[in-house]
C-alpha cells in the first residue's frame, strides 16, 4: 500500500479511536474520586505568593 | 566570561548585518539589515557598560522589570495597531486617502498586514509574553528562569515587530496571511520563541507549588503549538541570502491547506488558548474568588487541544480542497462550540456570588464583557464554518466583522482588563489614577465594537446576497462595483467604530501613565525590604 493511503486509513481508524479514548480517559481522570481536595487547593494557589517567591530554604529541609 | 561571549556575538551580528546591508538586493532587506546592525550595536554598548558588574542574588524577588516593560509595550503597540486599523478602514471608505505621494508605501495593501501584525503579534504577543511571565512566576512561587533571558525574549520580540513592520511598508512579504514576515524574520522569531519556551518551562521546573495551575497549561500549549505552526508554515527557501524574497516549499492546494492549518490555529492557540490562560488567572484574581470549576477548566483545556487543530479547512470551503477535508474542518468547528462555551460559562460563573462587583468594579466589567464576546464569536465562528452559511458569508465583510468581535471584544477587552490589573501592582501604586476613566474606556470600546460588528454584518450579508442574485434568465444582477458602492455608508460606520475603540485605548494609556506618575506609592512589606 502506498504511504498516503496507509496514513489516511490509519488516521481515520485506529488513530482516531486512540485520540477519542485518550480524550475520554482524561475527562474521566479529572472526575476521579478524591480529586476535589487537590483541585480546590490548585484553584486557590493563585492567592498565595503574590509578592515574592516561596522561601527557597523552607524549614523542613533544615530539620 | 559570559559577558565577553555576548560582546563577541553582538559584535559579529553587527558586522555581518552591515555587510548584508551593503550587498542587499532590495530596499526592505537593506533597511532591515541596518536595523539589525543598530540593534546589535546598542545591545553591544549596553552589555559593555554593565560588563563585570556584580550580579546580586535576586531569587527571593520576582523578575518584574521585564513585565513592566511588557505592559508599556502592550499599551504602545495597541495604540499603534488600532491607529493603523482606523487609517485603513478610512482608506476603504475614502480611497482618496491612498495618497499619491505615498503610492507603493502607505496604501491599503501595504498597511493591512501592518495592522494585522501590529494588533495580533505586537499588541497580543506582548500581552501574552507579559502575562505568561507574570502568571508563571506567581503560580510557581519562583523567580523567572534564565536570568536576563527574559529581557532577550522581550527585546527580541520588539525587534521582530520592527523588522516585520518596516518590511511590509517597503514591500517584503511572504504573502501568507498572518505569516507575512520573510525568511530571516522567521528565523529570528524561532530563536526568540525557543527562548520564551525555555524561560517558561524552566520556571515551571523550579516551581515551589506542587501542581501546575491551569492557566499555565493554556499558556504552555500556546507556546508549543505556535512553535510547531510557525516552523511548518514558514518552510521556504530564500532566493538569495542578501534578499528578502523566498519560495515556499509547498505548492497549490497543499500550500493553501498548510497556510490555513497555521492561520486557524494561530487564532486558536495564540488568540484563544493564550488569552484563556490570561482569563483563568486574572479573572479569579480580580474577582477575588477561585475559578468556578477547576474540573471544567481541565475538560475545557483538553477539548480545545483535541479539537482546535482540525478546524482549519473551514477557511477553504468550495475550493480545490477535497470535500472530505472541508467537511472534516466544518464538523470539528461545530463540535468546538461546546468546549468554547464551557470555558465561557466557567469564566462567567467565577463571579457567582460576587455579581455586585459588576456595578462597582469597571475592570471586572471589562473582563466579563470580554468573556461575553468570546462566547459570541465562538458561536458565530462555528456557524459560519457550516458550508451552507459559508457559501453566503465567505469573502464578504461578515468575516471581517466576526474576526473583530473576537479580536476587539475578547482579546482587546481582556488585555485592557489585565493592564488595569497589572499596572498598579507592578509599579507598586495604591490604586488606578481614575476609575471613571476606566468606565469611559469601557463604554467607548464597547460602543465602538458594536458599531463595527453590526455594520459588518449588514454589509457582509448584503454583499453576499448581491453577489449571488440572478435574474430570470440566470444572469448575475449586480456587478462587483455595485456592491462596493452600496457598502459605502457601512464603511463609514465601521471607521467610526474603530475610531471610538482607538480613543478608548488612548484614554487607557493616559490613565495608566497618570497611575504611575501621580499615584502614591503603596506601603507594603515588599518596599521595606532593602535592595541588597
Amino acid at each position: 500500500m502506498e504511504t498516503y493511503s496507509f496514513l489516511r486509513a490509519m488516521a481515520d481508524s485506529w488513530f482516531l479511536l486512540a485520540m477519542t479514548v485518550g480524550f475520554l480517559a482524561l475527562c474521566v481522570w479529572a472526575f476521579r474520586p478524591g480529586s476535589r481536595a487537590m483541585h480546590q487547593d490548585v484553584a486557590n494557589s493563585i492567592f498565595r505568593n503574590d509578592d515574592r517567591p516561596a522561601d527557597p530554604n523552607p524549614a523542613k529541609k533544615e530539620a | 566570561m559570559w559577558d565577553y561571549l555576548k560582546l563577541i556575538g553582538l559584535g559579529l551580528v553587527a558586522v555581518l548585518a552591515a555587510i548584508a546591508a551593503n550587498y542587499a538586493h532590495d530596499l526592505a532587506y537593506q533597511v532591515n539589515a541596518l536595523t539589525v546592525m543598530l540593534a546589535a550595536g546598542i545591545a553591544f554598548l549596553w552589555v559593555l557598560r554593565s560588563a563585570g558588574d556584580p550580579r546580586p542574588n535576586l531569587q527571593h524577588e520576582y523578575f518584574d522589570s521585564v513585565i513592566r516593560a511588557g505592559a508599556i509595550a502592550t499599551a504602545f503597540w495597541g495604540a499603534v495597531g488600532f491607529l493603523v486599523g482606523v487609517v485603513i478602514a478610512s482608506q476603504l471608505a475614502f480611497p482618496q486617502l491612498n495618497f499619491e505621494w505615498a503610492q507603493g508605501y502607505l496604501n491599503f495593501g501595504r498597511l493591512r498586514p501592518l495592522h494585522t501584525s501590529a494588533v495580533i503579534f505586537a499588541f497580543g504577543g506582548n500581552a501574552l509574553i507579559m502575562s505568561s511571565f507574570y502568571i508563571v512566576q506567581r503560580t510557581s512561587a519562583a523567580r523567572l528562569f534564565g536570568g536576563s533571558l527574559g529581557w532577550f525574549v522581550f527585546w527580541g520580540w520588539q525587534l521582530v515587530i520592527v523588522l516585520a513592520a518596516t518590511g511590509y511598508v517597503l514591500g517584503a512579504t511572504q504573502g501568507k496571511e498572518y505569516a507575512e514576515p520573510v525568511w530571516y524574520v522567521d528565523i529570528l522569531i524561532t530563536v526568540v520563541w525557543v527562548a520564551f519556551l525555555i524561560v517558561f518551562m524552566g520556571t515551571l521546573f523550579k516551581r515551589k507549588e506542587p501542581h501546575i495551575y491551569v492557566a499555565n497549561w493554556f499558556l504552555l500549549s500556546m507556546i508549543l503549538t505556535v512553535a510547531m505552526l510557525h516552523l511548518v508554515n514558514n518552510a521556504a527557501i530564500p532566493v538569495s541570502i542578501f534578499g528578502s524574497a523566498q519560495v515556499q516549499l509547498y505548492a497549490g492546494v497543499q500550500d493553501a491547506m498548510v497556510q490555513w492549518w497555521y492561520g486557524h490555529n494561530a487564532v486558536g492557540f495564540f488568540l484563544t488558548a493564550g488569552f484563556l490562560g490570561m482569563m483563568y488567572y486574572f479573572v479569579p484574581k480580580q474577582a477575588e474568588r477561585p475559578v468556578y470549576s477547576y474540573k471544567l477548566s481541565i475538560i475545557h483545556f483538553w477539548a480545545l487541544i483535541f479539537l482546535y487543530i482540525w478546524a482549519g479547512p473551514h477557511h477553504l470551503h468550495y475550493t480545490a480542497l477535497p470535500d472530505w477535508a472541508s467537511t472534516l474542518g466544518m464538523v470539528f468547528s461545530v463540535i468546538l462550540w461546546m468546549p468554547s462555551w464551557g470555558g465561557m460559562i466557567n469564566g462567567l460563573m467565577t463571579l457567582s456570588g460576587a455579581w455586585d462587583k459588576l456595578r462597582t468594579d469597571p475592570i471586572i466589567r471589562m473582563m466579563v464583557v470580554s468573556i461575553g464576546f468570546y462566547g459570541m464569536s465562538t458561536f458565530e465562528g462555528p456557524m459560519m464554518s457550516i458550508k451552507a452559511v459559508n457559501s453566503l458569508s465567505h469573502y464578504t465583510d461578515w468575516t471581517i466583522g466576526h474576526v473583530h468581535s473576537g479580536a476587539l471584544g475578547w482579546n482587546g477587552m481582556i488585555t485592557f482588563g489585565v493592564l488595569y490589573y497589572l499596572v498598579p501592582r507592578l509599579w507598586n501604586r495604591e490604586r488606578l489614577y481614575s476609575l471613571s476613566l476606566v468606565s469611559w474606556h469601557f463604554w467607548l470600546a464597547t460602543i465602538g465594537i458594536v458599531l463595527y460588528a453590526s455594520s459588518m454584518w449588514v454589509t457582509g450579508i448584503m454583499e453576499g446576497l448581491m453577489w449571488r442574485e440572478v435574474d430570470a434568465n440566470g444572469f448575475l444582477v449586480n456587478a462587483f462595483a455595485d456592491t462596493v458602492k452600496a457598502k459605502f455608508p457601512m464603511y463609514v460606520v465601521r471607521a467610526l467604530g474603530g475610531g471610538l475603540f482607538l480613543i478608548g485605548a488612548l484614554v487607557m494609556c493616559y490613565n495608566l501613565w497618570m497611575t504611575v506618575r501621580a499615584q502614591p506609592q503603596r506601603a507594603t512589606q515588599h518596599s521595606a525590604v532593602p535592595a541588597e
